[in-house]
């Protein structure tokens, strides 16, 4: 059995990791807050970006020669993963969740014999992905610098997609995130940006535009644009989500710390009672002797 | 019947402005200002940099905008746009910073012409803000 010092020791450790995992907890708390606010109010750009698209592309004749970036290369063979992770641990399985997605996805894929590269945004994801598919990550991008998710990053890693695309380098690229639903779930997505793929809900709205400059223009402009709307809500969802999952893990740790201490100090009691009762007895038994 | 229509204008991060008393919006256009009144034709367009003018009862108002795209619908106009400051809020140090900015975009020489042609666009626009 550990020493009473040993145990005292213990305790004292254990009780200040709780006090951290506790300020982690507020901390992540008050981020949540205003990364939910801003992944709400990121929303309504991406909806409406999404709309127009989808007006558009219902309203386009000439379907054979769409831009590539809505119709694709005509071929699937190689695919672009980008795989959007925090920069930083301590988040529950808010990164391996992601990782888990991903992985399987890319085993599916080097199963049908395709190509794969990925871009990983974020150290995390670096982190767990360059063991094994290290040589196919062409990219890592972090945002340790921008305290918050903002578009000119989100600008940057689409811009970088675009130019990889246009270079005739993939075929389908996939961003992985975690959708944000609220602070105990979060759901990892797989979704699919270029060729973009309208599922479902079709817009019955059979009304016609009127555009200016021509459809093609407008397509050609807008989807390089609805690229990078489209990480920009990756990311903020990732964010809160991030927030989301650091708070329900601080949260267990802080309340597994403090059953630790209990439990602990119950330990510490009962060895402090047993030296006492074992001098007790030695103390009379020696008198006894007498 | 009012002769009013419903603006709303988002940038990535939030939904920027949202009016339902405006009478007349112009917008800068890729092709040349473009006034827009109740009742329009479904359209969509896409903005060159310029001043966004919004009409209404409650007063007037002014935007600087670099990009953006407009549809109208249904008297519901979108404009999404990744850059905007409101006029009055833009003191001469700000109109001087992107005009540097702008500036230096147009200097540039391996750009292509769209973007050479934005930039100007830039640079004219704020110009005449003086």
């Amino acid at each position: 059995m550990a020493s009473l010092d040993d145990l005292k020791k213990r305790i004292a450790s254990v009780k200040s990791t709780q006090k951290i995992t506790k300020a982690m907890k507020m901390v992540a708390a008050a981020k949540l807050r205003r990364a939910q606010e801003s992944a709400e109010k990121g929303r309504p750009y991406s909806e409406k970006m999404n709309n127009v698209i989808l007006n558009l592309s219902n309203g386009i004749s000439d379907k054979e020669n769409a831009p590539k970036l809505l119709s694709g290369t005509g071929q699937e063979k190689t695919h672009l993963c980008v795989v959007m992770t925090s920069d930083r641990g301590l988040c529950g399985g808010f990164n391996s969740n992601i990782i888990k997605k991903a992985k399987s996805y890319f085993a599916k894929i080097l199963d049908e014999g395709k190509e794969l590269k990925i871009i990983t945004v974020g150290s995390k994801g670096n982190d767990q992905l360059k063991r094994v598919y290290g040589d196919k990550i062409i990219e890592n991008i972090s945002f340790k610098e921008s305290k918050n998710a903002n578009y000119f990053d989100a600008d940057k890693v689409g811009k970088m997609v675009i130019e990889i695309f246009e270079a005739g380098e993939f075929d389908v690229c996939t961003i992985f995130y975690n959708q944000f639903k609220n602070v105990i779930t979060q759901i990892p997505q797989a979704q699919q940006i270029i060729p973009l793929n309208n599922e479902g809900e079709e817009n019955s709205s059979e009304e016609s535009y009127e555009f200016e400059p021509d459809e093609d223009e407008i397509l050609s402009n807008l989807l390089p644009k609805n690229i990078s709307t489209q990480i920009f809500k990756a990311m903020l969802e990732n964010s809160a989500s991030e927030q989301g999952s650091r708070m329900s893990a601080m949260d267990n740790a802080t309340r597994n710390a403090g059953e630790m201490v209990d439990k602990l100090t119950i330990e510490y009691n009962r060895s402090r009672q047993a030296a006492i009762t074992k001098e007790l007895i030695e103390i009379i038994s020696g008198a006894e002797s007498l | 019947m009012s002769e009013e229509f419903k603006v709303e204008i988002v940038n990535p991060e939030k939904s920027f402005l949202v009016k339902d008393d405006v009478s007349e919006v112009v917008v800068p256009a890729f092709e040349g200002e473009m006034g827009i009144l109740k009742d329009h034709i479904s359209i969509i367009s896409f903005l060159k940099p310029g001043i966004i003018k919004i009409l209404s009862k409650s007063g007037d108002e002014n935007y600087y905008v670099e990009d953006g795209i407009v549809e109208f619908k249904n008297n519901n106009l979108s404009i999404l746009t990744s850059t905007i400051f409101n006029l009055v809020d833009m003191d001469k140090s700000k109109q001087q910073d992107l005009l540097k900015q702008a500036e230096e975009e147009a200097n540039k020489t391996d750009i292509n012409d769209q973007s050479k042609y934005l930039a100007d666009q830039k640079v004219e626009v704020l110009k005449t803000l003086n």
